[in-house]
């Protein structure tokens, strides 16, 4: 039954790999995961108030925190790993990433442009930086 | 196991792919629907969240993020999610292990950790209404308080929905479609966090900037 | 507080002798099918083996009834602006005024979009799938049931508002600031936006749950690349339903969060942008279309292997030009909105990435176009549809790629020309496409062929019909006839809209033909009856059950070894290569539930109630349908057991061809 490769459901642990060897003590992966989480937040609320950084840098280092953070979460909370028989929910996953990015930055795109070359008067769109 | 059924006699090689094993266990077809359902969910708060970024600016005249944003209910309120994700892990591993005492304990405290962000949130959002920053006064807070607001509604669902998990657990007992349904709570309630992630650095962090 | 919110009687338009005259006749022709039923003690029946079923079959037909049905009232709201743009030229105001109009032409977009295409795509899906994947049911059946109803939740709620209201007057579109309340303060709007949030959920259930049971749920042996290509068709459609759909969730959300808390999303103060809508919503509106047109390719694409003889041309390049297709459809949105000020960089690359995406439909017709080829060509109704599709797709489809060149499409943006372009593309690719499956899975499902003869009737009237109706519509929008008129004033144009109705008439033939073959076939179905479970000469797994299947569809999985199953199996059964005996095991079906219809009753509730105002009704609905969520989450048993004796007794009654 072990040989049989069934995909895994998304979050069950995975059988390959080191994953295995820490199933034993579950709570040890939740852990783990928490710290960084844990770390990863306090270093986000400290590089947003801090004077210390450039701060054109400071949107740039947030997202990459943010995606730290979520790859935590996928990675220690819902057991997401690239082993063989988690194949399926990586690219599904993948799938829905690049979706929320086309509507993300295509909307910021699409729109930013849109008013830059429809603008009126500062007055009439709201969406000069004050 | 392999549902390998000799109806001609072709070789059967005993270590197929998974892609030609057959029907996957019910479990492995659950979870990976529920998957698909979180995806789903998340392109649409994309949805919402790309109006927020498109409108951010939008303030009409009224209150914009550095007036609104109280840092430090923020953390609290991360910091309240955040553990309880760690506990609705801890629940997990009890209900793979069928404890039941345990299960109990973990599902009170994620749902107390849960119900304490809302009371914060719906605190803030009491308080900016009062405060004549209601949604109806710009665009920028009407798109604010859908974004957030969305996902404080998923975690109320998700609060009734560990409610009746729990009130299944004590009638049915670990039978292996309540097992399902809490693998796809749990599920659910660590891709809530996730998605607070990204509302409190892009929401609330890069609000205050000045 | 008014107990009954904005309901009142003025609700009812009993000073429009057209309205009232349509609703009293659907009310009537409903009442008495309903008490024809009754009396005829069908209700039990019907309860047992189709409102309550949670079998894939049964969803499917009802699916492809419900589509069928509103096609006649599409196709009724067509007839009436065809015959009023005919008549209303120069000094004439024809006979419908512009608050009906609108509202005809609004009601004929969403109807034949969200309860005409999709409920028939969705429909051939869920009958065709899991028996061409080899399996006893979708991954979610009593999802799958939700899902039915809830779109018959929407279908209902858009119907109510014919005699109880009004529809929207926006398009089926509904750009604000027109959608906003300040525009349109009636009911119409929310009309529209709840009964397509209500269909929506149901669609959206669909997508998860045919993703799931195609990636997850095959026969043994059947590998991704041995799948059938209209199972591939659906797993990319399905996926662009899971992708899209929540995107015009939230875009509805935001518009009702506008109309009924006065938030400013869209409005034209307090720094709303009405093109935020725009774009969020041709961001679903593109993908939509590619929704529904590749189930639909996937038909063409076994009714051209199949009638031919011959394995489909190119399988690999057919399944990656699907897969192509499903990404690049997420590329191309903008182009529904070229002219509405985007700088030249933006409508440039949107327009190269709308020019692209016609390379993996043309490489799909050159694979048709080789199937086809040196095959034995078997000139069935089917086929007729595929070849008449092939022919006026393709045009139409240059149609696009004409309107792709953004300095084109600023000449011809929102005129007769864009009308006539995408009822080009879509008549030919998914409703020629829906019928081509309908005629060759009915006998599957009803276990008799449709008589041929009417078919083809109903093929010419429907292939000529279609080009009478809309080749002058081309004409007149290079005239510079803008869309949606209920009046003009250049009676240059009269000619050829008055042609345009003629078509529309001939259209109708053709649908008056399908309904007598459907009577036809019906009265002589012995002598249609198709007895082997075969009656095309298949390829693929579902020919291989009885006709109808039984609710397990198969007795044992069919093992697969290679593409196009059931044509190997026939081969192997000719060299005697099948094992002989075999025991039968007993199945368990999942258990029929009444969950899908009762959550669909109070959907409805709860959408009539926002309509109007009726919070506390609104408010009774949403405990009802948590109620029945609740029930069916502690039911006790999940599914019924079919014994072995059962199961053998079946496939004595129903020797197929080839044994499994």
């Amino acid at each position: 039954m072990t040989d049989a490769p069934y995909d895994l459901a998304p979050g069950e642990v995975s059988i390959f790999g080191r994953a295995a060897r820490m199933a034993a003590s579950g709570v040890g992966i939740y852990t783990i995961g928490l710290v960084l989480a844990v770390i990863l937040t306090a270093t986000s609320f400290w590089v947003a108030n801090t004077s210390l950084l450039w701060a054109l840098g400071v949107p740039m280092g947030l997202v990459v925190l943010a995606i730290a953070q979520m790859g935590v979460h996928l990675v220690f909370f819902l057991h997401i790993t690239t082993a063989p028989d988690n194949t399926n929910n990586v690219l599904a996953l993948a799938f829905g990433v690049l979706i929320v990015f086309l509507v993300v930055v295509g909307s910021l795109w699409i729109m930013t442009d849109l008013n830059t070359n429809m603008m009126q008067s500062a007055e009439q769109m709201n969406l000069m930086r004050p | 196991m392999n549902v390998a059924v000799a109806v001609y006699d072709v070789k059967q090689d005993a270590f197929a792919p998974a892609s030609e094993a057959g029907p996957a266990p019910k479990r492995v077809v659950v979870g990976f629907g529920f998957w698909v359902f979180l995806l789903s969910d998340i392109v649409m708060f994309s949805a919402l969240f790309a109006a927020y970024a498109v409108l951010v600016h939008a303030t009409a005249g009224g209150p914009a993020g550095p007036q609104l944003f109280n840092q430090v209910s923020v953390a609290i309120q991360t910091a309240c999610l955040l553990a309880s994700s760690y506990t609705c892990g801890l629940m997990s591993l009890a209900v793979s292990a069928q404890r039941r005492l345990d299960t109990y304990r973990f599902a009170f405290v994620t749902f107390a950790l849960g119900a304490a962000f809302l009371a914060l949130e719906i605190r803030e959002f009491a308080g900016m209404i009062a405060s004549g920053a209601a949604p109806q006064t710009s665009a920028f807070l009407s798109a604010y308080f859908t974004v957030v607001g969305c996902h404080g509604l998923h975690v109320t669902a998700g609060l009734i929905w560990l409610a009746v998990m729990m009130a299944q657990v004590a009638i049915k007992g670990f039978r292996p479609a309540v097992d399902r349904r809490l693998l796809c709570f749990a599920l659910f309630w660590h891709a809530l966090d996730i998605i607070w992630v990204w509302l409190f650095i892009a929401v609330y962090l890069m609000g205050v900037l000045p | 507080m008014n107990l009954l919110g904005k309901l009142t009687w003025s609700a009812i338009p009993f000073d429009q002798p057209i309205i009232m005259g349509a609703s009293g006749g659907v009310v009537l022709v409903i009442m008495a099918i309903l008490g024809w039923v009754t009396l005829k003690g069908y209700v039990p029946y019907l309860w047992r083996e189709w409102i309550t079923s949670v079998d894939h079959k049964r969803i499917g037909v009802m699916y492809i009834v419900l589509g069928l049905i509103m096609l006649l009232r599409g196709f009724a709201d067509a007839i009436m602006m065809r015959s009023q743009q005919a008549i209303a030229a120069g000094g004439a105001q024809g006979y419908l005024p512009p608050e009906h109009f609108d509202q005809i032409f609004s009601a004929h977009g969403t109807i034949m979009i969200f309860f005409v295409a999709m409920p028939l795509v969705i429909g051939l899906m869920n009958f065709a799938v899991p028996l061409q994947l080899g399996i006893r049911d979708v991954a979610f059946p009593t999802l799958n049931s939700v899902s039915l109803w809830l779109t018959a939740s929407g279908i209902l709620l858009t119907n109510v508002s014919l005699a109880v209201g009004e529809f929207a007057k926006t398009g089926w579109v509904a750009y604000p600031p027109l959608s906003e309340l300040q525009f349109s303060p009636g009911v119409g709007v929310d009309y529209y936006l709840w009964s397509l949030q209500i269909s929506g959920i149901g669609t959206l259930l669909t997508g998860i749950n045919f993703v799931t049971t195609i990636l997850k749920i095959r026969a043994p042996g059947m590998s991704y690349m041995r799948m059938p290509v209209f199972c591939w068709t659906a797993l990319a459609s399905n996926l662009m339903i899971v992708a899209v759909f929540p995107i015009l969730t939230a875009t509805f959300a935001m518009l009702l969060l506008d109309r009924y808390l006065g938030f400013h999303f869209f409005t034209v103060d307090a720094g709303g942008n009405a093109m935020m809508y725009v774009n969020l919503f041709w961001m679903w509106g593109h993908p939509e279309v590619y929704i529904l047109v590749l189930p639909a390719f996937g038909i063409f694409s076994e009714v051209a292997a199949t009638f031919s003889g011959k394995p489909l041309f190119g399988y690999r390049s057919m399944v990656a030009a699907t897969m192509a297709i499903c990404v690049l459809s997420l590329t191309v949105w903008l182009h529904h909105f070229f002219t509405m000020g985007a700088s030249a960089n933006v409508n440039a690359v949107f327009g190269i990435a709308s020019m692209i995406i016609g390379v993996p439909t043309g490489v799909k017709i050159f694979n048709w176009m080789f199937t086809m080829y040196g095959g034995r060509i078997r000139f069935s109704v089917p086929v007729l549809w595929t070849i008449g599709f092939m022919v006026t797709f393709v045009l139409g489809g240059l149609t696009g790629v004409l309107l792709a060149v953004p300095p084109v499409d600023w000449q011809v943006h929102n005129s007769a020309f864009l009308v006539a372009h995408f009822h080009h593309v879509i008549i030919p690719g998914v409703i020629f496409g829906v019928f081509a499956g309908y005629i060759y899975w009915f006998p599957k499902a009803f276990g008799f062929i449709l008589d041929e003869r009417w078919g083809r009737r109903a093929f010419w009237c429907w292939f000529i019909g279609f080009h009478v109706a809309f080749m002058p519509i081309y004409v007149v929008g290079l005239m510079g006839m803008t869309r949606r008129l209920q009046h003009y004033d250049v009676v240059s144009w009269q000619p050829w809209l008055v042609v345009a109705a003629a078509g529309v008439a001939v259209i109708f033939a053709g649908i008056v033909c399908q309904i007598v073959q459907l009577v036809v076939s019906i009265r002589q179905r012995e002598k249609l009856r198709d007895v082997t479970g075969d009656p095309w000469n298949g390829r693929t797994l579902e020919w291989s059950t009885a006709s109808p299947p039984p609710a397990w569809n198969f007795a044992v999985l069919p093992r697969v070894a290679e593409r196009d199953a059931f044509w190997a199996h026939k081969v192997r059964a000719k060299h005697g290569q099948l094992a002989q005996a075999r025991e039968y095991k007993s199945i368990e079906v999942p258990k029929n539930t009444l969950t899908g219809f009762v959550n669909a009753f109070f959907a409805v509730v709860i959408g009539f109630a926002l309509i109007w105002h009726i919070w506390w009704m609104a408010a009774l609905g949403a405990i009802g349908a948590f109620v029945t969520f609740l029930a069916f989450a502690f039911r006790e048993q999940d599914e019924v057991e079919m014994t072995a004796e059962t199961i053998a007794r079946f496939n004595r009654a129903h020797p197929t061809e080839v044994a499994l």
